[in-house]
């Protein structure tokens, strides 16, 4: 059952510097119980697109006219873009959708305690008496492993290590059992042995509480161990998108294929690192045409730089935007 | 003092106050406790751990960029030797060409308000090793043009550079005095992937080049395999474990090793959750465990580990760990 | 060069984007500033100010003083120049002449009256009262200390009529013309704040500078002594240094006192400002690579704090010279300044605070205006150069 649907995302920010396109015809669906990976650099627009769906982009943020985020709850169908008011958009912003960030100090309140935020969120978005509120959230911080959830739940964000906040701030995203939960780079603070950790509760809570997630993070490997589906997006555009295995086993569109190659892995030790050549380009100097043709050892000039590609099926859910797939392309030279 | 040893670390420990107090001494972080370490002239040295190890604190001490609270550095090359804790500043002097330092974030360690040229510059003229202007410019070229920067760009101001390229600055500012001994400082983790491989590259073909010695700190144990020859790993300011890297990475010997290995997220989709995990939280350097610091979250902890500090050993030729139950 | 937004549009033009690469910190600063149409305003608007000020004299008609009062003139209403009325069109500017009288219809308060058929031509470049440039006259305190030097002596002023008196902006009680005494009171203001600026700036600097360079023990002491002044409360501060200012001294010396007290009381936030810049800046990667290079003090000082400072100290001092200005006008304004024969915008501000003045003589309020739009001109252009010193607000986002 879909349950997301994205479709023909545009976003622009007006800056001092003119209009700097930050997401560009990005269309995914987001099934029921699905892990949706949403892999990028910097300047991918991946964040941007997430904050789109909570509408928490600045103020200075343009949306294309065509674009539409549909949330297919089980009564009835919200259409996101259009939720204007505080109380509208509740729904999205903690009720059948949650948020957890990079880097979880910022998201809790310096001087309310855990507790407090966890009960609060709960008294927003739930019917529970402020008695149940409390008891389910110190439940929730017991079942993301936080030992002595009771003593916790009269803490400090500050009074946590780093896993520990990523952990609680999972359990307050959790408490309201959102049908959506978005994670932004959630393990890219955090040490490698938590990390670890993080994940696997993470993969244990998707089994429990049956939701969707949307995981964006630049990291494949955690992309690998944690999503169903993935999307690879480059400088505002999704690039490539399919199972994970495809995409990871058999990439097809020349950026994936680049990125897999220049990343060091542990089971190649001797294998020479082989980067993407040049830099990525400012999002000032947004390249016409295919958007990766600057840095694309297959790009062709008069083709690639003129016009830019749809995506292009593969068959079985694979699909990737490179004119080098389809029929027409000279496969000699 | 090892003959083939560019760095040598005996027993080197550094301690900071933490804050001041009116009363009484201030509690004290031990960034880093008894190490001992050989780093071996020419080589790609690695040095992981996560954070709170005292990793960079270490890169910091061999550069005197931090206070050595006990023990000591010797630093040897072809022409001199010195005694880092106990240097005088003509020595030191001396030797700030030998030793430099590549940092982490490209944007914090390029000044805003200098050209490419001047940055690049700034060693040649601050230690005196270039006379004239154009003896100057020239080297700055050379360098640049070693690590593909385009010497058109020498002109600008930082803020016209991406990560990448004003990594390549960086580099090109820490090897333009052509230091015998480089730490790299978590050097590619503030980069993109696409960009980190192109680094890494550039780092390795330049060691051919110049036939420097490299201290390689990070975080990333994938990097590192990829990118040096001996790895040495940390854990709350001690060292638990050095080996060169085919040996480390094949036959890791320490529990926290070997944890940390399997904690790197593996890139097949089909091979999920067969890690084996660390339980619990790096504790505070302040009030380091007593015993075998990693004691609290070793899945094969016994009672001795608590009491007993374990003993640095070799378990075959390069292969050291400190562990009491390792076995080769 | 709009350096900025020409290059953010769709560049071709290579020159232009190599132009952009290449500015310094001080042309991206400029340019970036040039692109705040508020602080740009203000920017204007502070600069004609500045200048009327400079040229007070030669701009006003009258003397300032009570050597400019108009007898025949007092509490008049602000005449506007006009070029034409019932009687017929005239290329030159005229106004109306006046008449005082007071009788038993009147009340017995003294009322103008405009004659209409007496029209009083406006005339460019008319010489009147004397003014020097460079007018050293102080009386201090002592006879040996006082001076008294005249250079740079003129008499032309821009406009004035052919008899009697023009008053654009009215007259006060005794006459003296409003429009004179407001561009000498922006100038009394623009000097009294230069001065206090000038005292805190080096106090702080000085004292910012080496508990921010140095740290550690010296730190500490200087930012607790920083601390005890800062908990000093001005008012009554100023009033008891109201009570010992002896009344014969001039308003020259007490125009000095009461900047230097300004400055003594305002250096403590700069000085802070100062250090928090320095020990933010000295933790900086680049300040640590250069001495890891085994740079000295003195080049980190040079080459990487200073340049650093400079733009924060500047935009600093544009942001505090508005307090300063509107301390100055708080205390004349409690009587404690400055007061009404020297004319500052606190003490023309002090005139309005009269039921008889806000129901009768409205137009007092004028010099009101132009010291709101003084301060706000400051602060626009204070935040136009803060905002556009910071390299990287939207670079690195």
């Amino acid at each position: 059952m879909t349950l997301l649907t994205v479709e023909k995302l545009d976003l622009r920010f007006d800056t001092d510097e003119g209009r700097i396109t930050a997401v560009d015809d990005v269309s995914f669906t987001l099934d029921a119980g699905e892990v949706l990976g949403l892999v990028g650099e910097s300047g991918s627009g991946k964040s941007v697109t997430a904050k789109s769906l909570m509408q928490l982009n600045p103020s200075n943020a343009v949306y294309g006219s065509g674009s539409e985020i549909y949330l297919e709850l089980e009564r009835n169908v919200v259409d996101v873009l259009s939720l204007q008011s505080a109380r509208e958009l509740e729904i999205v912003r903690g009720g059948a959708v949650s948020m957890i960030f990079q880097e979880p100090m910022a998201s809790f309140a310096p001087a309310i305690t855990i507790g407090n935020q966890m009960v609060e969120q709960l008294l927003i978005h739930t019917a529970l008496s402020k008695k149940k509120a409390a008891d389910l959230s110190v439940e929730m911080l017991e079942r993301v492993g936080i030992s002595d959830a009771g003593k916790r739940f009269y803490q400090y964000a500050f009074e946590l290590s780093g896993g520990m906040r990523q952990r609680a701030m999972i359990a307050m995203a959790l408490s309201t059992k959102p049908k959506v939960l978005i994670a932004d780079e959630p393990t890219t603070a955090l040490d490698v042995t938590i990390q670890a950790q993080v994940l696997d509760l993470m993969k244990d809570l998707v089994a429990e509480f049956g939701m969707a997630i949307l995981f964006i993070t630049h990291d494949l490997s955690v992309i690998a161990q944690t999503a169903d589906r993935v999307a690879v997006m480059y400088l505002g555009r999704i690039l490539e998108t399919g199972t994970v295995r495809q995409v990871i086993q058999t990439p097809s569109h020349p950026y994936t294929q680049g990125l897999l190659n220049s990343l060091p892995k542990l089971a190649a030790i001797d294998e020479p690192l082989t980067p993407i050549a040049g830099d990525i380009p400012s999002p000032l100097e947004r390249p016409p045409g295919c958007v990766f043709h600057t840095r694309c050892p297959k790009a062709k000039p008069g083709v690639c730089d003129q016009s830019i590609p749809d995506l292009f099926a593969m068959g079985s859910g694979q699909a990737a935007a490179c004119f080098a797939l389809t029929q027409d392309w000279p496969s000699a030279n | 003092m090892i003959e083939s040893s560019h760095i040598s670390v005996r027993n080197l420990s550094v301690h900071f106050p933490l804050g001041r107090q009116l009363f009484g001494k201030p509690p004290v972080v031990r960034a880093v406790d008894d190490v001992s370490l050989e780093i071996p002239k020419g080589s790609f040295f690695g040095l992981v751990g996560e954070s709170g190890s005292g990793k960079t604190t270490l890169g910091r001490a061999i550069l005197r960029a931090a206070p050595i609270t006990s023990g000591q550095i010797f630093y040897r090359d072809d022409e001199v030797e010195y005694d880092l804790g106990d240097i005088h500043k003509e020595q030191l002097k001396d030797y700030r060409p030998r030793a430099q330092l590549i940092f982490q974030d490209p944007y914090a360690a390029l000044s805003p308000r200098m050209t490419v040229r001047d940055i690049i510059a700034e060693p040649l003229e601050v230690m005196g090793i270039t006379n004239t202007r154009e003896e100057t410019d020239d080297r700055v070229r050379k360098i640049a043009s070693k690590c593909r920067l385009n010497l058109e760009h020498l002109r600008r101001f930082p803020h016209a550079f991406s990560g990448g390229q004003r990594q390549r600055i960086s580099i090109a500012r820490a090897l333009v005095c052509n230091p015998r001994f480089v730490v790299a400082d978590e050097s590619v983790a503030a980069l993109d992937v696409s960009i980190q491989a192109d680094i890494l590259n550039l780092l390795e073909s330049l060691r051919g080049e110049l036939q420097n010695t490299f201290l390689f700190i990070s975080h990333d144990l994938s990097v590192v395999a990829h990118i040096c020859d001996t790895v040495a790993v940390m854990y709350l300011g001690t060292l638990v474990e050095s080996a060169p890297t085919r040996s480390l990475f094949s036959n890791p010997g320490h529990p926290y090793t070997k944890a940390l290995l399997s904690a790197i997220p593996s890139l097949d989709p089909d091979v999920r959750g067969k890690a084996q995990k660390l339980e619990g939280e790096i504790p505070s350097p302040v009030t380091p465990p007593s015993g075998c610091k990693f004691h609290t979250r070793c899945p094969v902890v016994q009672q001795r580990c608590r009491s007993e500090i374990p003993q640095w050993r070799e378990l075959s030729t390069g292969h050291s760990v400190a562990c009491h139950f390792a076995e080769p | 060069m709009d350096l900025l937004s020409r290059s953010k549009q769709k560049v071709t033009d290579q020159s232009l984007k190599e132009a952009y690469f290449t500015a310094s910190q001080t042309q991206l600063v400029r340019a970036r500033f040039k692109k705040n149409r508020a602080a740009m305003v203000a920017g204007w608007v502070l600069t004609l100010m500045i200048l009327a000020g400079f040229f007070s004299e030669f701009l006003s008609p009258y003397a300032p003083t009570m050597a400019g009062r108009d007898k025949q003139y007092e509490n008049g209403p602000p005449q506007m120049p006009k070029f034409w009325d019932e009687n017929g069109f005239s290329l030159q500017p005229f106004i109306y002449g006046t008449k005082r009288e007071r009788s038993i219809k009147t009340n017995f308060r003294w009322v103008i009256t405009v004659d209409r058929e007496d029209r009083r031509y406006v005339r460019l470049f008319v010489k009147g009262w004397k003014y020097s440039y460079i007018d050293l006259n102080w009386d201090l305190p002592g006879d040996a200390f006082d001076v008294n030097f005249k250079a740079l002596t003129f008499s032309t002023h821009l406009f004035g009529v052919d008899k009697g008196g023009i008053h654009l902006f009215g007259t006060d009680a005794s006459g003296k013309d409003i429009y004179s005494r407001t561009l000498r009171a922006i100038f009394t203001s623009l000097k009294c704040g230069a001065l206090g600026v000038f005292i805190a700036f080096v106090l702080a600097l000085i004292i910012g500078g080496i508990s921010g360079y140095y740290g550690g023990w010296i730190d500490s002491t200087l930012q607790m002594i920083t601390d005890a002044i800062r908990t000093v409360p001005p008012l009554p501060l100023f009033m008891a240094l109201a009570a010992f200012l002896p009344q014969e001294w001039s308003a020259e010396a007490v125009f000095f006192v009461i900047s230097s007290i300004l400055g003594l009381i305002g250096w403590p936030t700069l000085a802070r400002r100062i250090r928090t810049h320095l020990l933010s800046e000295r933790s900086q990667e680049y300040v640590l690579a250069a001495e890891l290079c085994g740079a000295s003090s003195s080049h980190i000082i040079r080459r990487h704090l200073l340049p650093s400072f400079t733009s924060y100290i500047i935009v600093d001092l544009m942001i505090t010279f508005p307090y300063m200005v509107r301390l100055e006008t708080a205390l004349s304004f409690i009587g404690l300044g400055l007061i009404d024969p020297v004319s500052s915008l606190g003490s023309m501000m002090q005139n309005v605070s009269k039921a008889d003045i806000l129901l009768n003589y409205q137009w007092y309020f004028i010099p009101v205006l132009f010291f709101i739009a003084f301060v706000l001109a400051f602060v626009f252009v204070g935040d136009g150069l803060r905002d556009a010193a910071d390299p990287y607000t939207d670079a690195r986002k």
